[in-house]
């Protein structure tokens, strides 16, 4: 494999509060090329703000130090915010959880994809407007004429997911971070959003983020797993080594889901170590 | 253990239940009989109108039609008497919602016992808290002193207080992680046994109805399309596509 697309080394999110410094990101390291990572984590991980900061979404009065965090040879650290802002979108993208509260709920949704569109390249407004009907279509979106004018009121969760794809792919960025992408959608809609990202993620030789809770579903989907506990890598596998996780942390979380046709009362609980977030 | 507990005794029906929210109908005929004991599942999609039927077997959604019997008392549309919230309670979804913000846990545990007018509730808060594995240490402490599982035991301590029949569970642990999931589980089934309680579970995902339940009632656009044991799931003996789609969904990604 050739450089990396993305090096992130020794990665540390601070946020000041009343009591003392609240570190939720403890020292990350890892790289990503052109492939899927996983991470995964429960809620306080500090799997969301690792996303965060790499895509420079960081709040304001939060500190991030790195020794190395690097995209395609440009140190994401030094970067001036104009130049943030040139990588946002064109880039990399950010898939994030609900498009109810990620879309603009006062602009129809052909708008928000030509304005993606717009901030980065120069085109007509009807070239522009080629371009967005075509992007709703490779979502599979079935008659894009017609939700190109709603407003994201007027469409369904699964809708409003692949239209956040939709923006966020049209500019062709090489990476793509994903964070909960269908959390918030039903269980049979999820797969329908899920196979259409990873289409697009592999014709288009993308490096992909997933950030997400569910162990399973990211295994199933990615090719490799960093998994988080209290700002920290705690396991670094393969998805298909999956059972075979070495760290109890990882194989407590494996454990403790009920699942169909398994006859476990009571559940296996997982057993929280002080060492763990050592 | 399973289906050992069930006796002819129905605890909950429900007939040809009717709910409208102006022109739109939520629910849509639906009939439900859950045995004494029993745990009965409850799935489906957002929209699907399994939380709409749980609520209006509450008392907080009316029902424009059907009829519903609780422990041997038919109910009517509309607000319910002490007797039914003795028998009945509800866990939420959301533990940040459904907790008083500015009422520490004590006050929260003392308001249902002084209502219903019980004694030694000195006794039973403290009981109720050790049930549910918190202890005295989280009695005088207000709901954002706690984490989002200590906050669903103390619903949990809050339903189970009044030493009701029938607790609905409305998505109890669809806001939690996965680890604390299996803790809240744990103590569900726990107090189930400790009380013969009777359960209806809603919920959507069909790992959590397997494991929690006997039945599972399947709904889709306000109807219930089949009703089958939870081993059909296993087995695949299940009629209905929607089932199928639902399981599959429940298996995770596959690529293909």
């Amino acid at each position: 494999m050739s450089a990396p697309l993305l090096t992130v080394d020794d990665l540390r999110v601070t946020f000041p509060t009343r009591t003392g410094e609240v570190q939720a990101v403890r020292g990350v390291s890892f790289t990503l090329g052109r492939e899927r990572l996983g991470i995964v984590g429960e809620s306080g991980s500090g799997k969301s703000q690792t996303g965060r900061a790499i895509m420079g979404l960081t709040p304001g009065h939060a500190k991030i130090t790195a020794s190395k965090l690097e995209f395609d040879g440009i140190d994401l650290l030094k970067a001036t915010p104009k130049q943030r802002r040139d990588l946002r979108g064109k880039r990399i993208g950010m898939i994030l959880q609900d498009p109810k509260y990620s879309l603009n709920p006062v602009m129809t949704i052909g708008k928000q994809i030509i304005e993606t569109l717009l901030a980065h390249e120069k085109l007509s407004r009807s070239e522009a407007r080629e371009r967005a009907l075509k992007m709703l279509e490779a979502v599979q979106i079935r008659d894009p004429e017609r939700v190109f004018g709603l407003y994201p009121n007027e469409v369904s969760g699964g809708m409003g997911q692949r239209v956040m794809i939709a923006m966020m792919l049209i500019c062709g960025p090489e990476m793509l971070i994903a964070d909960e992408p269908t959390s918030a959608l039903d269980v049979t809609v999820q797969l329908d959003v899920l196979s259409i990202l990873d289409k697009l993620v592999a014709e288009r030789g993308m490096g992909l983020v997933f950030i997400s809770h569910d162990l399973r579903l990211v295994s199933s989907f990615c090719d490799r797993v960093i998994v988080m506990y209290a700002g920290r890598i705690v396991e670094e596998l393969p998805s298909a080594d999956l059972a075979q996780a070495k760290h109890p942390y990882t194989q407590g979380l494996l454990n403790c889901l009920p699942t169909i046709g398994t006859d476990r009362h009571p559940l296996p609980v997982l057993e929280r170590k002080a060492e763990w977030s050592a | 253990m399973k289906m050992g507990k069930m006796t002819d005794r129905t605890a909950l029906s429900v007939r040809d239940m009717v709910v409208t929210f102006d022109e739109y109908v939520a629910l849509d005929k639906v009939s439900v009989d859950v045995a004494t004991g029993e745990s009965f599942g409850i799935v489906g999609e957002s929209g699907s109108g399994k939380s709409t039927l749980l609520r209006a077997v509450a008392g907080l959604n009316r029902f424009d039609e059907g009829t519903l019997s609780v422990d041997g008392r038919t109910y009517r549309s509309g607000s319910r008497d002490k007797e039914f919230y003795r028998t009945v309670q509800m866990v939420f979804q959301d533990p940040y919602g459904s907790l008083h913000p500015r009422q520490t846990v004590d006050r929260l545990l003392l308001e249902p016992l002084a209502i219903h007018g019980f004694d030694d509730i000195d006794g039973r808060i403290a009981r109720a808290l050790d049930e549910v594995g918190l202890g005295a240490g989280f009695r005088f402490r207000y709901s954002h002193q706690l984490s989002g599982g200590q906050r669903q035991r103390i619903a949990i301590a809050r339903a189970l207080i009044l030493e009701p029949k029938i607790l609905l569970l409305d998505e109890p642990t669809s806001a939690l992680d996965a680890s604390i999931q299996a803790e809240i589980l744990n103590l569900l089934e726990q107090a189930r046994k400790d009380r013969n309680l009777t359960f209806v579970m809603v919920s959507h995902d069909l790992g959590v109805i397997s494991h929690m339940c006997e039945r599972v009632a399947v709904m889709k656009n306000g109807r219930i399309v089949e009703t089958v044991p939870v081993e059909a799931l296993e087995k695949r003996a299940f009629s209905e596509d929607y089932t199928r789609q639902l399981l599959v969904a429940s298996e995770g990604f596959r690529r293909g």
